[in-house]
């Protein structure tokens, strides 16, 4: 489908479609196998400029937004969803900066981001502190000109290879939701360690960690926005970032897409290509539709959030949703159409099974995504039987 | 440092084939591209350029088209480039492109490196780097994959031979070509794409490099081609199936018996 | 500039589309049109003709005289005083060229202290050898060897000059060739003399060796090609047999040089060098990895052979391009050769399909690769390589 795209940003996604085919193709099987994180890659990565698509052209980047990184997500993530995070997650913990930043705070980090010189982390998780991030249990307390933080989170995208982490910690318990903070802390403060790297199902060229705190001292002018409005800023984020998420979806079910049809195309049994046999054709159209389905929603969304739409967190989190659920249904129909070869790590559709999945989960799992849209679709009904 | 680097723009031969029908070659669909030697080529330029500053001008001989690939250069890191194009220009021989070539460097401002690659995948002669640096009578090597050092006029390298390769010490202004040992291309980057788009890339005719027309194009080579026809054809042979221990056997019973590998464990080859 | 039609004579038969192997000629109203940027000039539908309404423009004009050429000249090739096997592959090649033409087959031999090596050629077959020996000349530098060849191509007039196509030869003769104002073609495949017209019939693969090309050098002499390595046959040695040595003294200025070689480093990790190897085992993109050609080298030392690669797996960095077989590579002609995961595109069957036994593995059975195999094996190469190796250990 043509969704008439601008020039440039026609160039922004054959690019990252290059760079993905010549640069990410060749090691991806090897980085999830070993569970390797990639520096060639990132390097690619910012030869082709790619980190700064979505960050002002005064802080080094190219002056796009939400939808150019989603193109670009996306292209990378058709060929491996765990090699496309160093960007997509480090987009995610450069929102807090970007949307509640200083100046002084935007002239200090972005222009590193910008460059791919500095990689990201949003530390918001923590073992107790999932869904329920109200029960985060990290706290940061004031102490003359600085914040001593500790506490421990866990699951981060990127902890391990990040130089900047965006963290949510509490300053105040006793007020609740709105007792928390947003600050920025750096690899190399003191107190602030790496923990354990987890191995995972998915994913798995992508680097996720245990952040420790342990007396971390940071400086006042490291708080993002001020005292307690740290889950506004991870709201605020979230509904930012979650097209990317649909976008890495989306990516890895296009992937998967396309294998299905080309292996459907070659493979022979009973004579004829399998891809002749009409029950084969309507679950290919099934994948493919939910795919446009899916993209046009993500596109639309994203073109939104850039041109300034209000109440974007309904929309987002159903981008999310309706994208993950796709990419989890199109990836299995993938190894099902590929049958016992399928099944096979020779070929790559069982990882974009197994990257899947992740899409479901994290960035607030889509039990919570369906929560935030049923409220926000009872409030407005509610809202118009007052008037 | 001023580099000049000459680029080609070739069909890309791993998707040109015959149509054995028509003894003709099938050239829809198959994209133009720079021919891969170059991309060594201008990525050694750049790289020189961003550790010793200066400018890397890429030049290219051929139809209007080629404006495309030169664009993909400067996007690539090039500062500028020069198309050479003219109907005179057509019909040229590697002794006619050398000339045409050799005019163009002649008449851009003092340069201290060219770099061209090894060979280009259509013609594979090699032989136009060479003829360059004849016409212009400046030092060259061939086949480098390697550049160790430039101190002032001197500059070290390295260059392939069969059995290794040598150490070479030359005097600037030099032509190298160089082979793909040499460096990784870069991809293009997003603002190397937009300056591109906006670049501005002259077109140089006949006149405009003052050549002798005698020498350029058609009229200018020495070599032609009379006859073209279709490689001649190798049959397929014997096929072992079944599992890999089955088949490897099969194999190696056929080659014992061809004579082709040595009979039996214990004798050596 | 592009092809000449001559309206009036042309008949609208439609023959000389078919001859065109670039698709630039079109029929409209009956009349043959040509597409300018897509002609190439290459004169193959001229012949096809019935009514000589097709002409090429006017090409340059070269000597007036070329009668004063005469004689096929090798230029041969020494390491450390050794000839290379290539230039007795072309003192074969240029024996049954001179021999065509009535004249005498001569070599041209530089470096120091190779006096020797003056004698082996004329045993293998050069009538006669010009000798340049100087200190300043025992390696190989482009100047001073282009310089002098062009000089001893003024002077003596030979008709046709031939080099191999090596790292020397590439470096040199092109320079020679724009030197002496002459046509070079190279890495030839075929060479013969037209019956006809006496010229040098100059044979060759081109556009990745999808199309063999015959060229000519009609205007300019001498005509001057190079060939690869292991392409022609060699000439047999003739142990006693007479000629003549003319010593060529230098003149002033011939050796200098604005290079100068510091060391050659032998590579011995990646030599063998393939050229020269009996048997090759290579490997292709279906290797997967540059570890997995560990497996080729164990299978290759079974069998004493070297291990050759495909341009997929040069580019992605699993072996170095000196291992490279192909048109971009070097060309191979074993004994046996494996091909191990390559699919066999042209670029690749260029460079090996002169080997007497072509054994293929792959997991493909469309691979292009087992149309020309004298044997193959469809399948798991990760699971055949093995086997073989199991099965061929001593």
């Amino acid at each position: 489908m043509d969704y008439f795209l601008t020039e440039e940003q026609q160039m922004i996604k054959d690019l990252a479609r290059q760079v993905a085919e010549e640069r990410l193709k060749p090691v991806r099987a090897e980085a999830d196998e070993k569970a390797e994180f990639s520096w060639e890659v990132v390097k690619a990565l910012r030869e082709a400029d790619l980190f700064g698509l979505y960050l002002p052209e005064e802080y080094g980047g190219l002056g796009g937004g939400v939808f150019e990184l989603c193109l670009a997500v996306e292209e990378l993530s058709r060929v491996c969803g765990g090699l496309s995070l160093s960007l997509a997650a480090t987009a995610l913990a450069t929102f807090p900066i970007l949307l509640f930043g200083t100046d002084e705070q935007k002239k200090k980090y972005l222009p590193a981001i910008a460059t791919g010189e500095h990689l990201a982390a949003f530390a918001l998780t923590e073992p107790e502190a999932g869904s329920d991030a109200g029960s985060t249990r990290t706290t940061a307390v004031a102490d003359g000109e600085d914040f001593v933080i500790n506490g421990r989170k866990c699951f981060i995208t990127n902890g391990g290879v990040a130089d900047v982490c965006t963290v949510i910690a509490m300053t105040d318990r006793s007020k609740g939701s709105r007792g928390a903070s947003a600050f920025i802390v750096e690899k190399g403060m003191p107190g602030f360690s790496v923990g354990k790297d987890e191995d995972k199902m998915g994913i798995r060229a992508s680097s996720t960690t245990e952040l420790i705190f342990e007396d971390c001292r940071v400086p006042r002018a490291n708080l993002l926005s001020r005292e307690g409005m740290g889950f506004i800023v991870a709201m605020k984020t979230l509904d930012q970032s979650r097209p990317g998420v649909a976008s890495q979806a989306l990516g890895i079910a296009q992937g998967a897409l396309e294998a299905a049809v080309e292996y459907a195309r070659t493979r022979r049994q009973f004579g004829k290509p399998i891809a002749s046999f009409q029950g084969l054709q309507w679950i290919l159209a099934d994948m493919a539709t939910q795919v446009e389905a899916a993209r046009a929603l993500t596109y639309a969304v994203a073109r939104m959030i850039d041109a300034g739409g209000k109440n974007i967190s309904r929309p987002s989190a159903m981008t999310k949703l309706f994208a993950s659920d796709m990419a989890v249904r199109v990836t299995t129909d993938a190894v099902q159409v590929l049958g016992g070869y399928g099944y096979m790590k020779e070929y790559p559709v069982e990882k974009m099974m197994r990257d899947a999945k992740i899409t479901q989960i994290y960035e607030g799992t889509n039990q919570i995504q369906r929560d935030v849209i049923a409220a926000q679709l009872i409030k407005e009904s509610a809202s118009r039987r007052d008037k | 440092m001023n580099i000049i680097v000459c680029i080609k723009q070739v069909p890309d031969t791993t998707e040109v084939r015959i149509n054995p029908e028509t003894n003709t070659l099938v050239r829809e669909g198959v994209a133009s591209i720079i021919n891969p030697f170059d991309l060594y080529a201008l990525e050694e330029g750049v790289r020189l350029r961003e550790a010793r500053g200066g400018k890397v001008t890429v030049i290219s001989m051929g139809p209007p088209q080629v404006e495309a690939a030169l664009r993909e250069t400067i996007a690539l890191g090039a500062d500028e480039a020069v198309l050479l194009c003219d109907r005179a220009f057509a019909g040229a021989d590697t002794w006619a492109t050398s000339y045409t070539l050799a005019r163009a460097i002649s008449r851009l401002e003092h340069f201290d490196l060219v770099i061209c690659g090894k060979q280009a995948i259509d013609g594979d002669t090699a032989q136009v780097g060479p003829g360059i640096a004849t016409l212009l009578d400046i030092p060259q090597a061939a086949c480098v994959r390697k550049i160790i050092e430039i101190s002032g006029e001197a500059i070290r390298l390295e260059r392939m031979v069969e059995e290794g390769y040598e150490v070479l010490e030359g005097r600037l202004p030099m032509l190298i070509t160089v082979v793909k040992d040499i460096n990784q291309p870069r991809l293009p980057s997003l603002k190397g794409k937009l300056k591109a788009k906006k670049a501005e890339i002259p077109v140089w005719g006949a006149d405009a490099l003052e050549a002798d027309p005698e020498r350029l194009g058609l009229k200018g080579s020495a070599t032609q081609v009379v006859r073209i026809f279709s490689p001649p054809a190798r049959g397929g042979g014997e096929l072992f199936t079944g599992e890999a221990a089955e088949a490897a056997a099969g194999l190696i019973a056929a080659l014992r018996k061809a004579g082709v590998v040595s009979a039996g464990p214990g004798s050596s080859s | 500039m592009s092809l000449l039609i001559y309206a009036h004579k042309c008949v609208g038969c439609g023959k000389c589309l078919k001859a065109c192997p670039f698709g630039a000629l079109a029929m409209v109203n009956r009349l043959a049109v040509v597409d300018p940027d897509a002609c190439t000039l290459c004169g193959a539908c001229i012949e096809t003709c019935p009514v000589g309404a097709l002409a090429l423009p006017e090409r340059g004009t070269g000597e007036d005289d070329l009668s004063g050429y005469r004689g096929v000249w090798v230029v041969a090739e020494q390491k450390k005083g050794v000839i290379q096997g290539v230039t007795f592959e072309l003192l074969g090649a240029g024996r049954e060229l001179a021999v065509a033409r009535g004249a005498d087959l001569s070599a041209v031999l530089i470096g120091h202290s190779v006096a020797a090596a003056a004698g082996v050629l004329i045993e293998r077959g050069a009538d006669r050898v010009y000798l340049v020996d100087d200190p300043a000349l025992g390696v190989y530098l482009d100047e001073p060897y282009s310089r002098i060849v062009a000089r001893l191509i003024r002077e003596y007039r030979p008709e046709i000059v031939l080099t191999g196509a090596t790292a020397i030869g590439r470096a040199l003769i092109p320079r020679v060739a724009v030197e002496v104002g002459t046509g070079l073609t190279a890495d030839c495949t075929g060479l013969s003399i037209a019956p006809d017209t006496g010229l040098l019939l100059q044979t060759r693969p081109a556009f990745g060796g999808n199309i063999m090309a015959t060229i000519i050098c009609e205007r300019h002499r001498p005509q001057m090609a190079t060939v690869r390595h292991k392409v022609m046959k060699e000439s047999s040695p003739e142990p006693g047999r007479r000629g003549e040595t003319v010593k060529i003294a230098l003149r002033e200025g011939e050796t200098e040089s604005r290079t100068r070689v510091l060391e050659v480093v032998e590579d011995l990790t990646s030599t063998v060098n393939i050229a020269e190897a009996d048997i090759i085992v290579s490997g292709g993109r279906g290797m997967k990895g540059p570890e997995n050609f560990a497996l080729l080298q164990e299978l290759a030392d079974i069998l004493g052979g070297a291990v050759g690669a495909s341009r997929s797996a040069v580019d992605a960095g699993w072996i170095p391009y000196s291992h490279q077989v192909g048109q971009t590579g070097k060309t191979v002609q074993p004994k046996v050769y494996f091909a191990c995961g390559i699919s066999g595109a042209i670029q690749h069957l260029v460079g090996m399909q002169s080997a007497d036994t072509i054994v293929a593995v792959n997991k493909d059975p469309d691979a292009p690769i087992f149309s020309v195999a004298d044997y193959g094996i469809v399948g798991d190469l990760f699971q055949v390589v093995p086997e073989l190796i199991r099965q061929l250990k001593p």
